[in-house]
């Protein structure tokens, strides 16, 4: 297993020196073969981007651990743990103008010692990443002047400069037009398919989870209220229970996936 | 997974724009800044009441007592030029780092407050140190220290309430508050000062570079050498903190240790460079904005260049305050304030 996280709760203190407060996560364990495609699904306030943070070790759970190979997160080193493990926060809003490249470059930072400079093959490593998500037109452009679906792949390629074999991402196509939506989803599930890089990713697009994911986890209040293959968690019961809609759930042809269509909501 | 990456990906096409290998740029521009600063520090001698020659202030085969040149260069301005050097450095190179640890580009020692928590510490030596302060020769910049560290404290207490990060709205209010609060007691303790100590200090609140002798740069600068070596260690943790926490922990970053170390070499700088100057405004500020123009967003590029090019810019500021109206000579801290001031307020107009 690459990953088990075994009983994590957590709970985010209102101020950096003041108690833990309610808990935003109860009780939750899954496990992560490596190459797994999970999505984490709930509504608002489920616990979905805390639950990243503690699978990326970003966080460290009030109680409960996370164990990387057998070895507990806290144990490791987070350089170590970053060669391994690369996340793609939600948003990325550099203070500075950096170019797409500098921010891909970014990426080589847990394989280099403090005072290394990126050699040639690191240099590569970074214009591949680029590559790979069809940004390397922009390599000498600012980050800042490209539009949200251009950035959103530039910071992946900054995580798979990371060279990590397991990819988290929050909400990775949130701010996106239904073009870029696509072009994000299936340049995961390529991603995937020719490198084998596992991933987790937390979404309200279901029908993107249902595209790119093959195992789902579902959250509400914290706490896991469902676990398994795609087909099984995402049922119309499900759905209404957690998000409060009656949903049509069925296999598109076209598309090669369930599609989940919100019909209306609940009573 | 390094082995044979495709060979067109090491050169791609001129119209992507060939991004040269950081450490060729990084070692251009540390050269270019230290040039830039050695000719200040070379050049800005030269000027003055009495103009002095360069080559006569190194002809070495005349001897010291009759080569008035080489006195006035060495003993009369080179030690209130290299003030200015290693303040400016300092500063410019503190404004960067708190820049990229708040993450908003208009953080500096000056506007947060920090120079001024020096200038507080700094002034309770020099007022009521009395034998502590001439006793042992390092008293001045170590209290200096520990003001900065305290106002240091207070930012970074701020910055942890709200561990949404710093928006420039809070970060200048705060700035505000705490300079207006510390000026407050800087005044409090002024008060209690006899009259001759109190224009003396008023001279150096102001912002000041005429230091007379070599002894305060001294014994300002093991701190600048520690604050400094680890100036040089950051940039790359820097980069990837500049993104957010959360990315530069994803990274691999040890942000808490990556952000205390940064706070503590920042606060070394910026106490070490009062103890010399004074709290002399907008260098941190004017020298990273114009160095960022130049040379991009790379804290390893953008460090260096401070650090050269901040000596190089108080240098040039000092020239201006001591030959603009001589022989009337400015205190250095309005002639910065002066070009600073709307300098900032440009930003603010730019940002918003």
């Amino acid at each position: 297993m690459l990953i088990s996280a075994r009983n994590l709760w957590f709970a985010y203190a209102p101020r950096a020196w003041s108690p833990p407060g309610r808990p935003v996560l109860r009780d939750v364990s899954l496990d992560l073969a490596s190459g797994a495609r999970l999505g984490i699904l709930g509504p608002n306030g489920s616990g979905k981007t805390t639950l990243l943070k503690l699978l990326a070790g970003v966080l460290a759970p009030t109680s409960g651990s996370v164990a990387l190979d057998g070895i507990a997160l806290s144990q490791i080193s987070r350089r170590t743990v970053a060669r391994r493990i690369a996340m793609v926060p939600q948003n990325t809003h550099p203070a500075f103008d950096y170019t797409v490249f500098e921010l891909a470059l970014m990426g080589r930072y847990p394989h280099l010692g403090a005072f290394e400079v990126e050699s040639h093959a690191d240099l590569a490593i970074a214009h591949e990443a680029l590559a790979a998500t069809g940004t390397q037109e922009f390599a000498a452009r600012l980050f800042s002047t490209l539009s949200g679906g251009e950035q959103q792949r530039v910071v992946i390629a900054s995580a798979l400069a990371q060279q990590a074999e397991l990819l988290l991402l929050d909400e990775p196509t949130a701010s996106l037009d239904p073009g870029y939506q696509l072009e994000i989803a299936e340049l995961l599930r390529a991603l995937h398919r020719q490198r084998g890089i596992g991933l987790v990713l937390s979404t309200h697009d279901l029908n993107m989870a249902a595209s790119v994911c093959d195992t789902l986890v579902l959250l509400h209040h914290g706490e896991v209220v469902a676990a398994g293959a795609t087909a099984d968690v995402l049922t119309p019961d499900r759905i209404a229970s957690l998000y409060g809609i009656h949903a049509d759930v069925r296999f598109h042809d076209a598309a090669g996936h369930l599609v989940v269509v919100p019909v209306r909501r609940a009573p | 997974m390094t082995t044979s990456p495709p060979a067109s990906s090491l050169r791609p096409r001129a119209s992507t724009g060939f991004v040269p290998p950081p450490s060729s740029r990084v070692l251009a521009v540390s050269v270019w800044a230290f040039v830039v600063a050695f000719a200040s520090c070379l050049l800005a001698p030269l000027f003055g009441s009495t103009s002095i020659s360069l080559t006569r202030a190194f002809d070495w085969s005349q001897p010291w007592a009759t080569n008035i040149d080489a006195q006035v260069f060495f003993i009369a301005r080179l030690p209130r030029v290299l003030a200015a050097a290693l303040v400016g450095s300092a500063l410019a190179s503190a404004g960067v780092v708190f820049q990229a640890l708040l993450r908003n580009p208009l953080a500096s020692p000056f506007t947060l407050g920090i120079s001024a928590g020096a200038a507080l510490g700094a002034m309770l030596v020099l007022t009521f140190g009395g034998a502590l302060a001439s006793a042992a020769w390092a008293t001045v910049p170590l209290a200096s220290f520990l003001g900065a560290i305290g106002a240091v404290a207070v930012v970074y207490l701020l910055a942890a309430a709200r561990h949404r990060g710093f928006s420039t709205t809070v970060l200048l209010l705060a700035g505000v508050t705490l300079n207006s609060l510390l000026s407050a007691l800087i005044l409090l303790v002024q008060y209690f000062a006899d009259m001759t100590r109190a224009m003396q200090t008023l001279r150096w609140l102001l912002g000041d570079l005429d230091v007379a002798s070599y002894q305060p740069l001294v014994a300002a600068l093991p701190m600048l050498v520690v604050a400094c070596g680890i100036f040089l260690w950051l940039p790359r943790a820097l980069n990837v903190l500049a993104l957010g926490d959360d990315h530069a922990a994803g990274r691999g970053v040890d942000v808490l240790r990556v952000q205390r170390l940064a706070f503590f070499s920042a606060s070394l700088a910026t106490g070490a460079a009062v103890s010399i100057g004074g709290p002399i405004g907008f260098v941190g500020i004017v020298v990273p904005h114009l160095v960022r123009l130049l040379v991009g967003a790379d804290h390893r590029l953008v460090v260096p260049a401070s650090l050269g090019f901040g000596a190089a810019f108080l240098v040039a500021c000092d020239l201006i305050s001591r030959t603009v109206i001589a022989p009337i000579d400015l205190p250095v801290g309005i002639v910065t304030a002066l070009i600073g001031g709307p300098f900032f307020l440009w930003l603010l107009i730019r940002s918003a």
